[in-house]
């Protein structure tokens, strides 16, 4: 399992839009990608639950990938949360 | 005849029935489903027929309301591909044989209470969302899609309350007015009906039993007439066919470029004071925004604005223009403009005195706070800053090496901004005599007229007694706007005015033969000028 963690800039937090693009980005890794936010975890290729974290502005997440795409699938979403997030 | 007043949206006048808007609050009935396949079946079509009406509906809001305001609807796709909640839809037809309309609101309600439950008031809002995909389903599941808001008549809504999603999807052609309970006036359905350019009361105590009767709207005032008398209709019928006539003849120009029968292109751009005004911008159909006179942030509030305020201002009008050219001016206090926490002393002589960038260069932590604030802001539109009051090569470099300052430290905190053209007033003499070597400094330039004539004519603009000394097409002052075009041109600096001159539509001609780039009006000029600059033939 690859992990990072990362606080987010952006100012309504993970809203619907930028949620809704990195369920995409997280769609096309075969492995298991998950935020964690205060021992919360959310599937992040599931835009309800990844918005029902509630991350706003500041707040730190744990980004962690597991399977056979992992270190992959954790390099790009590290790029796509500097980008976006 | 009753009347109730409210705050007005948009100065129009609307006359016609109510139509007493509720939201689509519909009782679902259970039924037991036999044949579960077909059901999935039914379900599965009526949530790509639902995406399909989405995505039309983007694209058309991406039309009308920009990239913003049609952002909803994205979304709106984006929750009806969400594996949890076409899981939910699925799960429930199946274990409890019931049918699909069923399924979806109970699903929706679910998901609904989650975000309502939620202590984050931009998550809580999402509730709403989830309810609004829900219903689309249920309606196309039932049959309803065809059915419109309003019918065949067209009407004032009334309603507690409009989201953007709803407004988008009426019928303007039969939409008179808005009357609503709630709503700010810089609420998506305020920017929405002066984009539309339509009348809108928000703040009115409105009642159900007002379904169906005539009523006016009268934005001029901010009254709302029920069952008008006579002599009432009559005064603001009147009204109205005046406001039409003049709409018809501008309604021609929307859409159309900015070009004179001989081929030359101008850039028509609009001037605004605050957020509040972009919706006018966008209503009047202005190429980009010329001037935003950022001091209302500042006077507006009680200490100097920080960075997330100043930022937020600035987002919404790039986001807002959609990509369009957005000119903030750097802040431009002082002399007329005034606020207490400034500590400004009181001079003999304000106009000559202690304002704008000789503020900024003396205090940069207030200047770097603004330009961080808008280099921010530039990541999400096309913002381009200048800098007012200019009267030397020296001032400019200094706000250069600043300027870089500001980037490397956005740099190094890794805070993403976009590219930002540079540019100054010239509304000094001085600006004006050395305007071949400020042009190799900066991007572009802004005339700024009013100023200019004031310092060339050394005539007070805010002393009555010399009105009739103050000649704004002085030759002085027009030798003057020559000359910065000429200067400006031989330096690859385009050039702009952005002070009263601009809308003077006896010199529209003059300008665009002394080959101005740029002119920067007040919304209500940009329509009636681009009419002229498409008749005119410069040779």
């Amino acid at each position: 399992m690859k992990t990072f963690h990362y606080t987010v800039t952006d100012e309504v937090g993970i809203h619907a839009r930028p949620a809704g693009a990195l369920v995409k980005e997280a769609k096309k890794y075969e492995s298991a990608i998950r935020v964690e936010k205060g021992g919360k975890k959310a599937d992040a290729k599931k835009l309800m639950v990844l918005m029902g974290l509630g991350v706003k502005c500041g707040e730190e997440v744990t980004v962690e990938a597991e399977g056979p795409d992992e270190d992959a699938a954790i390099t790009e979403l590290e790029s796509f949360f500097n980008e976006n997030l | 005849m009753d009347t109730y007043t409210g705050k007005s949206i948009f100065k129009k006048i609307a006359i016609g029935k109510i139509l007493f808007y509720q939201k689509g609050e519909q009782t679902i009935k259970r039924t037991h489903i036999e044949d579960i396949d077909a059901e999935l079946k039914r379900y599965e079509k009526a949530r790509a027929a639902a995406i399909k009406q989405l995505d039309a509906l983007h694209e058309k809001a991406l039309k009308e309301v920009g990239e913003a305001n049609a952002a909803v609807f994205e979304v709106h796709a984006m929750m009806l591909e969400d594996d949890d909640y076409v899981d939910s839809i699925v799960n429930i037809i199946e274990s409890q044989q019931v049918n699909a309309e069923f399924a979806a609101a109970t699903t929706g309600d679910n998901f609904s209470k989650m975000f309502a439950n939620m202590d984050d008031d931009y998550f809580k809002a999402r509730a709403a969302d989830v309810k609004d995909i829900s219903e689309r389903l249920i309606n196309i599941l039932s049959g309803k899609e065809g059915d419109q808001v309003i019918g065949d008549q067209p009407v004032i809504v009334v309603a507690d309350d409009l989201a953007p999603s709803e407004t988008v999807q009426m019928d303007k052609k039969k939409l008179l007015g808005f009357v609503t309970k709630y709503g700010s006036a810089n609420s998506h359905t305020a920017i929405l009906a002066r984009t539309m350019n339509i009348p809108a009361l928000i703040g009115v105590d409105i009642q159900e039993e007002w379904n169906g009767k005539l009523a006016v709207v009268d934005g001029y005032e901010g009254i709302l007439y029920l069952e008008p008398d006579g002599e009432t209709l009559a005064r603001l019928q009147k009204r109205q066919q005046e406001d039409l006539e003049t709409e018809k003849l501008l309604q021609q120009m929307k859409g159309k470029e900015d070009v004179t029968l001989d081929g030359r292109h101008i850039r028509l751009y609009a001037n605004i004071g605050g957020v509040k005004d972009v919706a006018d911008v966008l209503a009047n159909d202005a190429a980009g925004i010329g001037l935003f006179r950022s001091e209302f942030l500042y006077l507006e509030a009680n200490d100097y604005p920080d960075e997330e305020t100043q930022f937020r201002a600035y987002k919404t009008v790039a986001e807002n223009m959609a990509g369009r050219k957005v000119i903030v001016r750097t802040l431009d206090i002082g002399a007329d403009k005034q606020a207490d926490y400034f500590k400004l002393d009181k001079e003999e002589n304000p106009a000559m005195g202690y304002r704008a960038i000789r503020i900024c260069l003396e205090h940069t932590d207030i200047f770097k706070t603004q330009l961080r604030a808008l280099l921010r802001a530039s990541a999400f539109g096309n913002i381009a800053i200048m800098y007012p009051m200019i009267i030397s090569v020296d001032e400019v470099r200094k706000i250069k090496r600043i300027f870089e300052e500001v980037k490397q430290e956005l740099k190094e905190q890794e805070i993403p901004f976009g590219d930002v053209e540079q540019g100054i007033m010239i509304e000094t003499p001085a600006a004006v005599l050395i305007s071949d070597m400020l042009a190799q400094e900066v991007d572009f330039f802004s005339i700024g007229t009013n100023d200019l004539t004031q310092y060339t004519l050394a005539i007070d603009r805010q002393n009555m007694k010399l009105d009739h000394f103050y000649d704004s097409h002085h030759p002085a002052v027009l030798r003057m706007i020559q000359m910065i075009i000429e200067n400006g041109h031989k330096h690859g600096c385009w050039v702009g005015i952005c002070g009263e001159l601009g809308a003077d539509m006896t010199l529209t001609k003059t300008f665009l033969e002394m080959g101005l780039d740029e002119l920067s009006v007040s919304p209500a000029f940009v329509l009636p000028i681009r009419k002229m600059i498409r008749e005119l033939s410069i040779g």
